[in-house]
Parts: structure tokens; C-alpha cells; sequence
């Protein structure tokens, strides 16, 4: 079978020798135009002149394309209708779009961009999450609450409280491939677009609707993307549109790419966060009640934030089962970029928000912080899953804040077996001794685990479909709706369908994805590409299979059952064909050997305003134990050390798994400590280019670095029982800042605790070095 | 007014007229050369995207004014293999899944082949990730870097002589 092989991405020998195409290497038809944004200079201001003649004047400019000149004014929200492609009269962040160059070239149209001569009356700019909350800038009107029991009774009851806060800094997603779409108009009005989007049924809409034309007229591909991490999932709505409306508006291919700075200033990065916490405990660290107040930094316009904010919220438990929790969400408009989806989608978020609190209740009952996390974890699932008909197995059932039931906890078993494998306390001890000898360089450790829920908590998108033809020499070409950048979806699907088909996976060819061909996808996100894709497909191939089967059985009067396909060979009643024999008798037999399959995720329902019911499928899990060092006379720090062990289920692709697991953790840790966005109080983002903005080099990756893959089926009926793997591990980074933490600790005298904000630059560890000396 | 130059472009030897003295290395071989294998992301030389060699030694292609070449020796990912064979550090990069979107790739290849050519990391695996600290990749795929580049140097250091290295 071919599920469950570590075979590298099927794109490699590509790769490796330059051929495999991202958009901006698709050879383009020679009169094809080139786009480029003129952007805001100002956070938010009145536009009161927005003269364009000298852009008109520049060389190599063929048109030049105003907020005047466009009626109705296309949108490019992935959510409220509340992003105009282009600014009306009011710009609304440093890096706003307000009119676009077409030029005979990408330079030409880049110079000219810079030369519009706009007058601005400025207006009252919110930069930061105080001001925007001073202003009571939200969305939706207002906070959402959602909570379980009471907690400010709990808190109120319990034997100790304590009360801290946390800066969360927010990530620049930097996909090596920048942002990019390629837009060819067709006979008849029609367009074929190539996008680098995670979504191509959203840029087939947006585009649809910007020309005023149904979805039929609009074919959208996409083969592969370098990267996307969440940040292709609207962000590319607005360079299709552009390039849509410009190619109509001349009849000629029109292509745009955002260079480096561009794309970090126009685009809309990781929600920053501030998140409060107020809790209750007891002597042991048992937590008796929390009240978290999560404060969003969402940006100028709606995108993605709810459901962002959503998820923050339903991974404010992480891993552990809390009776008592209060959680007001603030969904704050600031004058930045429109914060969207970042790979976790503000789980992250939350999840540091309850180790934090972990973190710091453990400092305060002195109790080693494992034990401390142990204590307040779910209970262990069970062999079994509770009979729903008896009512104490009910009542007792542990619930999330948002009354999911937790029916497939590991952690107690995967933390013991890391703890184990990592030799984590006796390394404890070794960093304490090492701490008691060294005055500069103290070390610190921490185990964190994760709890991460798999499912879009918009129901509706918990879909996909697939489409599976076999040609006359047995050949088999897939389609379906998920979209590649990297995270080897396209090679874990086709190892599905090769397994269907009982044949080799090199017999299988995985094409671009065609809005053509699948219709109305969802998002490549939320991890559930191989989930929803998968079944997908798997359905089409058994649809394929059992009429081969049956076709067979027939011919050789026997059950559809007894006919096996395995090896590349089909065996029946006795005989035995290669496959592509039994395609061709197929054919001959004029049996069909094309198929859809489509799949549903099942179990799910979920009530957002309540913030109650099963948004879940199931959850996965993973730990991890980092150890650091810093110089706390520079702040300088290094990742020494890291052990892995996550849950994959039953991996569809153990090396592919492995590499997700390897880059999410140092993309983890990278926003926690590298990764700093800076504006300055004009609100202009000072981060725009990799000189200021750090994301990790091969060299920050840890000395020692283990990765191990659990070992356990999905109890859920997923594909072959494996278990999403793009998200999840992110959030084991988490336990660098947490060692950190217990670095910074180890140079006071016990008595202050650290209070690190993240991300943890030398800056921010310097000062929290100076709060636990008291200096 | 066009200005002229010569570079020997994977093996193939080429006159070529510019009409901007800005033109960088880059913006030639993917715009004008359609070499689109060296791939830009950054175009100010941070990333590492666009690595190639110039006369052996690795560089990158968007800081290189191409006039200031003249008469260099280019190679470039789409130069690297001999006919089917790949060269052994493209191998190495299959073989260990040195990549996720292979977006950073031919940098990394190209880099990797420059760094063992420099014979300064040999085969410490510190020193090449130091080594390989100046191409970056978002996706981490650092630890099957890692590795190709080591197992890629092992095999070029026995087999030395039987093949060249760059
Ligand atoms: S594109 Fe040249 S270094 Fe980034
Ligand atoms: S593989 Fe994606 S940037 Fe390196």
C-alpha cells in the first residue's frame, strides 16, 4: 500500500533542477501588461487630491486606473464587503492601495506608482491595541463572551488569585513566493486566472463579481504556491481583481506581483494580541477559575478576524479542563494592515494565553511546571468512548469551555513518554546546576504541550470534492480541490488514490487545481487539506474500483468483494490481470472510468453566538521540551535543544509529517523570538524587508533537534486514521518562550516573576532580566 | 544606447545587448534569458532565492549588476545536472526531502554546491548550517537541508576526481 510510505514531494526532481513553475515563471503571451499599487503614505487620512497625471506621464505607463474609474467599486473581503479594491476618498492604513499602474513593464509600473501627487488631511490614526480600545474601535459592535460556569465566583472562592497580562506580537507570514496572479482574458469576456492563492474558488468569485459575470465565466489554477501559511488565503484576492479589471478594461493579459516591501506593507499579516488573565488557584497550582480578556489587533478591515478571534477563543483551555472560565473577546479596528489568517488562525493565540497563565501560577505555588500542567489536564480517553446512554457516564464526561466533549485526550500518556525520551528532569537538574556556576549565560527548559482542534468552525466549509479519471493505459489523473505550498498535500492524496487503486504512486499524475474541473472548494486551511481532500478522493476511487470490480466479477461469476487490487495487479476468481489490462477490458466493456467523489465532515455542529457545540472533528496533539540559554547582560539568546513528539494519528506520509512538525515548531519559535513587527507612531511599518523583519536562518534551528511521530490511530474515521499535521505543530514553539521564561527566572532570586513578553527579543528578555533583579 | 556583453551561461556562450546598465544578473536571466529556475524573493539580496554561481563562487544574482560581468562563467540551477543525471547535490536534496515549497530550492541547491566547492564547512554539520545560514527558508526545512548538503558532500569528497564538483 502506498499510504503510510515516507516518499518525498512528488514536485522534488522539479525543484532541484528549476522547473517547477510558481506563477511568476509562467512564460506570459508578449503584449502582457504589468501591474503595480500606488500606495498610502498616510495611516488614515482624507484623500483630498489624488492627482495621477504625472503617473499617466511616466514611461511605459498604458493606463492608470482611479477610484473614480471604477463603478461599483470591486470588493475583495474574504467575509463583510468592507474592502474596496482600491481607497474611496479615505485611506485607511500606511500601505493602502489607491490606484493602480498598468505599464508595458513590472519596473515601469513600480516607478511610475511612486510618482501621484496626493494631498492628505490626516485623521486620528489607531496604531496600537490602547488606542484602538481607548476608542472603542470594535467589530461586531462590540466584545463576544463566551464562558462556562462561573468563574468570577471561582476566583472569588479560591485560596489564591493572581492577575498578569501578555503582549503577543503579531507575524509577518514572508512566503519565500510573494504574492502573485496572472490574469489571461478568453473569447467572449471570459478569464483564466493563475493565482498564488490558497483559495481559488474565493478568487473565482471575487473576480466574478468584479466583472460583473457569473462564476462560469472565471476558470481559475493553481499548480503550486511557494508558501502560503494562511497568508494566501484573501490576500491574493486583490491582485486578481486588480489584474482582472485592468485586463477587461485593455483587452490584454495583465500580471501582478507584489515585490518584498510591497507585500509586507500592503498585506495583512498574524493578529497581534494583548491577552489579560485574572486566576483563581489553589496550593497546588490546580486552577479553579480564569477570566481571559483577549484584546485582537484586527486592522483596518474585517478579512478574516471573527472566525480568527473565534479560534483564539476555543483554544483558550488548550489542554486543560477548567470549570470556571470567562473569555471576552475584543475585535479592535486599528488603522494597520488587515491582520488575516496566520497557520493556527489565533489558535496560538489562546494557547499561550493558558500556558502563560500555567507558566506563572507554577512560579507562584513554586511547583515544578510539568507537574503543575499535569494536574490540570484533561482526563485520559479511555479504550472506549463513553456509552451515551448512561446518564453518570454523562454527567461525568469532561467538556471544553465551549462543551465539546474531550473523548480522545493523550497528553498524559505522550507527555510521559517525551519526559521520558527527552530526559527532561535530569536535564531540569543539570540546568539548575549549570545555572548555580554560571553568573552570564543561564539556561532555561520547558515542556508545553498541544491541544489543537481540526475542523473550519464554519461548518459549511467542512467539504470537499474530487475528481478521478483513468485513461485507457491505466493511467490515473487526479484532481482536487486543495491547493499545494509545500505541505506535500498533493503527494499524500496521490499515495491515496494510488493505495485505491491498489497500484504505484508514480502511475499517478496530480495536476494544478481548476476551479474548472472541482467546483466550489474551500480554502486550502485550517489543516484540513489532507482530511477533507482525501476522503474525496479515496470516495471517487472506491466509486472507480467498484465498478471495475463488479465489471469483473461478473465476467468471472463471483462476489464484487473476492476481486482484490494490490501490487499493480488485479486478482479474480483465479485469474489475475495487470491493471491496465483491466482498464482496457474496461474500456472495451464501455464501463465508465471516470468519477467525482465528494466528502462531508461528519459529528460537527456548532452555535458561534453561543460559542457552544462540537466545532471539532477531533483533536490532535503534540508536546515539546526546549532548553535555551541566554547572556543576560545582551539578552542574546539560543534555542539549544528541542524534543518533539507529536500526534499524526496514523501518518499518511511519516517523512512528510515529520518535516511539517520540524518547519511549524521553528516557525513557532521564530514568533516568539525573532520576529518582531515594528510601526512607528505615523503607524508606518518600520519591519518591511528580511533586514529588519528576522525569521529563522539555518543556524537558528536547534543543535539538537528530535523528532518522534506518536504512535496512534485517529479514533475518528479520517482518512486511513491519520490526523491533520499543517497547524498543529506551531504551537509547540511555544515551549522556547517558556524556556526562556525559565531562563530569565533562574537570574533572579525567585521572588519576581519574569513576565516575558513575546515576541522575546533580546530587548524584551533584557528588561525581563532586569524585572526579576529587581535593577 | 545598448550596451553589450558576454557571459558563458551554462556552458553556452552568449552575446547579449541591454538596453538599461541597470539590468541586475537576475532580471536578465528570468526576464530576458526565460531562465526561471533562480527564483527572486527578496531582489536585495537577504533571502538567498536567487543564488548562483558566477566563475564558481556562489552569489547573488539580484545584487549582481550584469554588466559588471562581463565575460563571467553563469551557472545556474537549470545547469547543474548533466543531461538526465542529476548533479549530487540536487540528488541529495530528493533524496533527504530537503524542501517543502521548493520555493527556496534552487538558492539552496546552487548554494550548497558553492559551499562545498569553498571546502571550508566540510562535513561538520555546525558549519554548514552556518554556512547555509544566508539562504533563507519560510517553510524550515532545515534539518533535510541539512542533511542533503552533508550526505551531498560526503559523496562529492570520496568520489573526488571521478566527477566535477560544480
Ligand atoms: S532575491 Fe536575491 S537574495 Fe533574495
Ligand atoms: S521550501 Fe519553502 S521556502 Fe524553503
Amino acid at each position: 500500500m502506498s499510504v503510510a510510505k515516507p516518499l518525498p514531494h512528488d514536485a522534488a526532481p522539479l525543484h532541484v533542477t528549476g522547473q517547477a513553475r510558481y506563477i511568476d515563471d509562467i512564460p506570459v503571451p508578449a503584449n502582457t501588461l504589468h501591474l503595480a499599487f500606488g500606495l498610502s503614505e498616510r495611516a488614515h487620512a482624507k484623500v483630498t487630491v489624488l492627482d495621477l497625471g504625472p503617473v499617466r506621464a511616466a514611461p511605459g505607463v498604458v493606463a492608470v486606473i482611479g477610484p473614480d474609474d471604477l463603478s461599483p467599486m470591486p470588493d475583495c473581503s474574504p467575509s463583510i464587503h468592507d474592502e474596496p479594491l482600491l481607497a474611496m476618498g479615505e485611506v485607511h492604513y500606511a500601505g493602502h492601495p489607491m490606484f493602480i499602474v498598468v505599464a508595458e513593464s513590472h519596473l515601469a509600473a513600480r516607478r511610475a506608482a511612486r510618482l501621484a501627487m496626493v494631498t492628505y488631511e490626516d485623521l486620528p490614526a489607531l496604531i496600537t491595541i490602547e488606542q484602538a480600545l481607548a476608542a472603542n474601535s470594535h467589530f461586531e459592535g462590540g466584545p463576544v463572551t463566551w464562558q462556562i460556569g462561573d468563574a468570577a465566583a471561582a476566583i472569588a472562592g479560591a485560596p489564591r488569585v493572581l492577575k498578569g497580562s501578555i503582549e503577543i506580537g503579531g507575524q509577518e507570514h514572508f512566503y519565500l513566493e510573494g504574492q502573485a496572479a496572472l490574469v489571461l482574458p478568453q473569447e467572449g469576456g471570459d478569464m483564466v486566472v493563475h493565482s498564488s492563492t490558497q483559495h481559488p474558488t474565493e478568487i473565482q468569485h471575487k473576480v466574478s463579481e468584479a466583472l460583473g459575470l457569473p462564476m462560469n465565466a472565471v476558470r481559475v489554477e493553481v499548480r503550486r504556491m511557494g508558501g502560503g501559511f494562511g497568508g494566501k488565503e484573501s490576500q491574493g484576492n486583490h491582485l486578481a481583481v486588480a489584474c482582472a479589471v485592468a485586463a477587461r478594461a485593455t483587452g490584454r493579459p495583465c500580471k501582478m506581483r507584489y515585490d518584498r516591501d510591497d507585500d509586507m506593507m500592503i498585506t495583512g499579516k498574524r493578529h497581534a494580541f494583548r491577552i489579560d488573565y485574572h486566576v483563581g488557584h489553589d496550593d497546588r497550582g490546580r486552577i479553579l477559575g480564569v477570566e481571559f480578556l483577549q484584546l485582537a489587533q484586527c486592522g483596518w478591515s474585517a478579512d478574516l478576524s471573527l472566525p480568527v478571534c473565534d479560534r483564539a477563543m476555543l483554544h483558550a483551555d488548550n489542554a486543560y479542563l477548567i470549570e470556571n472560565m470567562r473569555i471576552e473577546s475584543h475585535r479592535l479596528r486599528t488603522n494597520t494592515q488587515s491582520a488575516t489568517a496566520y497557520r493556527g488562525f489565533g489558535g496560538p493565540q489562546g494557547m499561550l494565553g493558558i500556558e502563560r497563565v500555567l507558566d506563572h501560577v507554577a512560579f507562584a505555588v513554586g511547583r515544578e511546571p510539568l507537574e503543575v500542567r499535569r494536574a490540570n489536564f484533561y482526563g485520559e480517553a479511555g479504550g472506549q468512548p463513553p456509552d451515551p446512554r448512561d446518564i453518570s457516564a454523562q454527567k461525568k464526561q469532561q467538556v471544553t469551555p465551549y462543551r465539546m466533549p474531550v473523548e480522545d485526550f493523550i497528553l498524559h500518556g505522550l507527555t510521559a513518554r517525551l519526559e521520558e525520551s527527552s530526559a527532561y528532569l535530569a536535564r531540569k537538574a543539570e540546568v539548575a546546576r549549570w545555572n548555580a556556576a554560571n553568573d552570564v549565560l543561564k539556561k532555561g527548559i520547558a515542556l508545553t504541550p498541544v491541544k489543537f482542534g481540526i475542523s473550519f468552525t464554519l461548518t459549511w466549509l467542512n467539504q470537499a470534492g474530487a475528481l478521478v479519471h483513468v485513461y485507457q493505459d491505466g493511467s490515473v489523473h487526479l484532481n482536487h480541490g486543495g491547493t499545494e505550498m509545500g505541505q506535500g498535500l498533493f503527494q499524500k492524496v496521490a499515495q491515496v488514490a494510488a493505495s485505491g487503486f491498489g497500484i504505484g504512486v508514480e502511475r499517478v499524475k496530480i495536476t494544478a487545481t481548476d476551479t474548472g474541473k472541482v467546483p466550489n472548494t474551500s480554502a486550502t486551511a485550517a489543516s484540513s487539506g489532507s482530511d477533507l481532500n482525501g476522503m474525496a478522493v479515496k470516495a471517487a476511487c472506491d466509486t472507480l474500483r467498484g465498478r471495475l470490480a463488479e465489471f469483473l466479477a461478473e465476467r468471472h461469476q463471483v462476489s464484487p468483494a473476492e476481486v482484490l487490487f494490490e501490487g499493480g495487479r488485479v486478482a479474480v476468481g483465479g485469474a489475475e490481470y495487470g491493471f491496465d489490462e483491466v482498464i482496457a477490458m474496461a474500456y472495451q466493456a464501455r464501463i465508465s472510468l471516470s468519477a467525482t467523489g465528494f466528502y462531508a465532515t461528519p459529528k460537527i455542529t456548532w452555535d458561534r453566538v453561543k460559542g457552544q457545540g462540537r466545532p471539532f472533528f477531533y483533536f490532535a496533539y503534540g508536546a515539546a521540551v526546549s532548553e535555551v540559554v541566554i547572556d543576560r547582560l545582551t539578552g542574546e539568546n539560543r534555542i539549544l535543544r528541542c524534543d518533539i513528539l507529536h500526534d499524526a494519528g496514523a501518518s499518511l506520509n511519516p517523512a512528510i509529517d515529520m518535516g511539517q512538525i520540524e518547519g511549524g515548531y521553528v516557525q513557532g519559535a521564530g514568533w516568539l523570538t525573532t520576529e518582531e513587527l515594528v510601526w512607528d507612531d505615523r503607524g508606518r511599518l518600520r519591519t518591511h524587508a528580511p533586514s529588519t523583519y528576522k525569521i529563522p536562518a539555518c543556524s537558528d534551528r536547534p543543535r539538537v533537534f528530535n523528532v518522534a511521530l506518536w504512535e496512534g490511530a485517529n479514533r475518528e474515521e479520517t482518512v486511513y486514521r491519520s490526523k491533520a499535521v499543517g497547524e498543529p505543530p506551531f504551537m509547540l514553539g511555544i515551549s522556547a518562550l517558556m524556556a526562556l521564561s525559565d531562563a530569565v527566572a533562574a537570574c533572579g532570586d525567585g521572588t519576581v516573576y519574569p513576565d516575558l513578553q513575546a515576541p522575546a527579543t533580546p530587548e524584551r528578555i533584557l528588561a525581563a532580566v532586569k524585572r526579576v533583579r529587581g535593577d | 544606447m545598448s550596451h553589450d556583453l558576454t557571459l558563458t551561461i551554462n556552458g553556452t556562450r552568449q552575446q547579449i545587448a541591454l538596453d538599461d546598465p541597470r539590468v541586475t544578473l537576475l532580471d536578465l536571466l528570468r526576464e530576458r534569458l526565460h531562465l526561471t529556475g533562480t527564483k527572486k524573493g527578496c531582489d536585495r539580496g537577504q533571502c538567498g532565492a536567487c543564488t548562483v554561481l558566477i566563475d564558481g563562487r556562489r552569489q547573488n544574482a539580484c545584487l549582481a549588476l550584469a554588466l559588471s560581468h562581463d565575460g563571467a562563467e553563469i551557472t545556474t540551477i537549470e545547469g547543474l545536472a548533466e543531461g538526465d543525471t542529476l548533479h549530487p547535490v540536487q540528488a541529495a536534496f530528493v533524496a533527504e526531502d530537503g524542501m517543502q515549497c521548493g520555493y527556496c530550492t534552487p538558492g539552496q541547491v546552487m548554494s550548497a554546491v558553492g559551499l562545498i566547492a569553498e571546502g571550508r564547512a566540510g562535513t561538520d554539520p555546525e558549519r554548514i548550517r552556518e554556512g547555509m545560514s544566508g539562504n533563507l527558508c519560510r517553510c524550515a526545512a532545515y534539518s533535510g537541508i541539512t542533511r542533503a548538503v552533508l550526505a551531498a558532500a560526503e559523496e562529492m569528497t570520496t568520489t573526488k576526481g571521478e566527477r566535477k564538483t560544480a
